[in-house]
């Protein structure tokens, strides 16, 4: 097929992802099962295969939505905007990537807080992108949750953070890396208030956004075979120079090893997330 | 110990081998050498100028990853007295790839940790490149907290290319490791002060360099990865390394701009590893003076100033 491909003018060649994309509107295939599933249903099922409860990535404003309750919300650091600071330039300039990047995701950056309520239960919840430049944490992100944990001590509620992250933003350079000591000193603050933080690990949580505010949770949960780990699996296959134990850096691994508390069902979070909030702070469940 | 010559040090190579030579000439009874090595000499010494005057920061980060650069072993052999490292974390194993112990700087009781590399080939697989896995951060915690019961500062000497990526350390959680170690030292109740010595390499730097004052030796880098990590994800080219350092802003004195390290330490010319003593005096000096000034602030002053510092880091509009 590829000598074909090479012969034919560019124009009469189809693109194969728009033409992955035409059915792509009402059907989608399980990556897990091949199933193929009715896109609605998959989405009313929070983008989890209703056959094989294989859980795809979940956008962060979407994952909040079903998250939280209808009423309280209201959004946290919608006028920090990302600025290129360091005029940035690889192939692309990362204030062009920035625009572009916003326009395909509707977000202005990487992180969305919200301080609302988990039935019932006030909470700040917030969730990584990762359409927006893989969920990277530059100083928006930063920023923006370490509002939101300024917000959970000045109004006694919980923390929950869902990552979906690759890492450190490098077109921010050695300030994103620095997001890492600010998350972490932010969430020390919280944690010196006895105030709970959830941190839930969905696919995939590395970086430096896995060793800063993700594995620093009170209680850590990952989500169904979510890719977790500090160094990507490539980095370390180079390093070591051998083929990965199988299942390695998933959640079921990390689990085995002792480093989260426990694999969750997207579909169970709001019921026991929110019990286990509660059980924290000894109130009873209202909702 | 023969001298390892950077690429663009080569010029200067070339001088040492001639005044080599001379010298060779002048054993051998050639009168009119010492002239000339006296005139080769100044000459190096004057290139040696010029090229370290004007670095790239591809080049500044070679410099910091020289082989020869003092590591923190023989900063804590100039700079303490009664130094006793102290071994393990207590739950799994000691990690050669960072020292930790206790001494007296100045008369000052004080707590060093460090990143260590290797000076041999094994060495150097001994310390892992200076590669901490998560045992090496859970010792230093550990030292940390000991030095915040018997109040004693802690002074930190960054020099990794970062925290190993290995199949164990993933197991035994190099990522909460780190993550700890962040948290618990932006709350440490005694002054931190950290010296960038060679390469700050990312998260694994930074696991001991959350701090009250960071300086910067002159040729020494810092970065979120490296330049050659950089370039491999964003020119998918690893030979735009030298690009991926310009557009990253790595070196001491972009990283004062920025705000992120307090100082820079100069370096003897050509580079710290052209003469550890000299460099070890000007970091005894720069340490004595800003732990001065922290010793001065109680201790309620001192960690709202270090959370402030903390939060402060970030552009946004």
């Amino acid at each position: 097929m590829s000598w074909l491909r090479k012969l034919l003018p560019s124009r009469i060649k189809t693109d194969r992802t728009t033409r992955r994309s035409v059915p792509e509107g009402v059907w989608s295939k399980c990556p897990g099962c091949r199933a193929v599933l009715y896109r609605a249903e998959l989405a009313e099922n929070l983008e989890v295969c209703p056959k094989c409860s294989h859980h795809m990535r979940l956008g962060a404003r979407a994952r909040l939505a079903r998250f939280l309750d209808e009423v309280p919300r209201n959004e946290l650091g919608m006028g920090t905007q990302p600025v290129d600071h360091l005029r940035f330039k690889d192939s692309k300039r990362y204030k062009d990537r920035l625009v572009q990047t916003q326009k395909k995701t509707g977000e202005d950056d990487a992180l969305v807080v919200i301080a609302g309520a988990v039935r019932g239960l006030p909470v700040v919840a917030c969730a990584f992108e990762f359409e927006f430049m893989g969920g990277s944490m530059g100083s928006v992100v930063g920023e923006r949750f370490v509002m939101g944990v300024d917000h959970a001590i000045g109004a006694r509620c919980g923390l929950v953070s869902f990552a979906a992250s690759g890492g450190a933003r490098m077109q921010e350079g050695i300030i994103s890396l620095m997001q890492m000591a600010k998350t972490s000193a932010a969430l020390g603050r919280m944690r010196s208030e006895r105030l709970p933080y959830i941190s839930v690990l969905t696919d995939p949580t590395t970086g430096g956004v896995s060793a800063s505010l993700a594995m620093l949770g009170d209680i850590i949960i990952a989500e169904p075979g979510a890719l977790i780990g500090f160094a990507g699996p490539r980095v370390i296959e180079q390093t070591v120079r051998q083929t990965l134990p199988e299942g390695f850096q998933r959640s079921e691994f990390l689990l085995k090893h002792g480093n989260i508390d426990m694999i969750m069902d997207r579909r169970h979070m709001r019921d026991r997330i929110s019990g286990l909030i509660a059980t924290l702070e000894g109130r009873s469940r209202t909702a | 110990m023969a001298r390892n010559y950077l690429e663009f040090e080569q010029p200067l190579a070339e001088l040492d081998i001639k005044i080599e030579a001379m010298r060779a000439a002048m054993e051998g009874g050639d009168a009119g050498a010492a002239v000339e090595i006296n005139r080769l000499e100044q000459r190096a010494r004057e290139l040696t100028q010029a090229i370290y005057l004007s670095l790239s920061p591809w080049q500044i980060a070679q410099v910091a990853r020289h082989p020869q650069r003092p590591y923190t072993l023989d900063y804590v052999l100039r700079l303490f007295t009664d130094f006793e490292e102290l071994h393990g974390d207590r739950a799994f194993a000691d990690d050669p790839a960072i020292v930790a112990g206790i001494g007296r700087f100045n008369g000052t009781s004080v707590a060093v940790l460090g990143h260590q590399k290797g000076r041999d080939v094994r060495e150097r697989l001994h310390r892992n490149y200076g590669m901490p896995r998560p045992e090496g951060y859970r010792k230093a915690l550990r030292v940390m907290r000991l030095a915040e019961r018997f109040r004693m500062p802690v002074l930190t000497f960054i020099d990794t290319p970062g925290a190993y990526p290995g199949i164990d350390a993933e197991e035994r959680g190099q990522s909460e490791a780190i993550a700890r170690n962040l948290e618990v030292m932006s709350q440490l109740r005694v002054p931190i002060i950290s010296t960038v010595i060679g390469e700050g390499g990312s998260g694994g730097a930074l696991a001991i360099g959350v701090a009250d004052r960071v300086i910067m030796l002159e040729f020494s880098t810092y970065s979120v990865i490296s330049p050659e990590g950089c370039a491999s994800i964003l020119w998918k080219s690893s030979s735009k390394a030298a690009e991926a350092a310009e557009a990253m802003g790595i070196t001491a004195s972009r990283l004062v701009e920025l705000g992120v390290a307090d100082c820079v330490v100069k370096e003897p010319p050509g580079g710290a590893h052209r003469d550890a003593d000299a460099v070890a005096v000007a970091v005894a000096a720069e340490l004595r003076l800003r732990l001065a000034e922290l010793r001065q602030l109680d201790e309620s002053t001192l960690l709202s100033r270090r959370q402030s510092r903390l939060r402060s880091f970030g552009y946004f509009q």
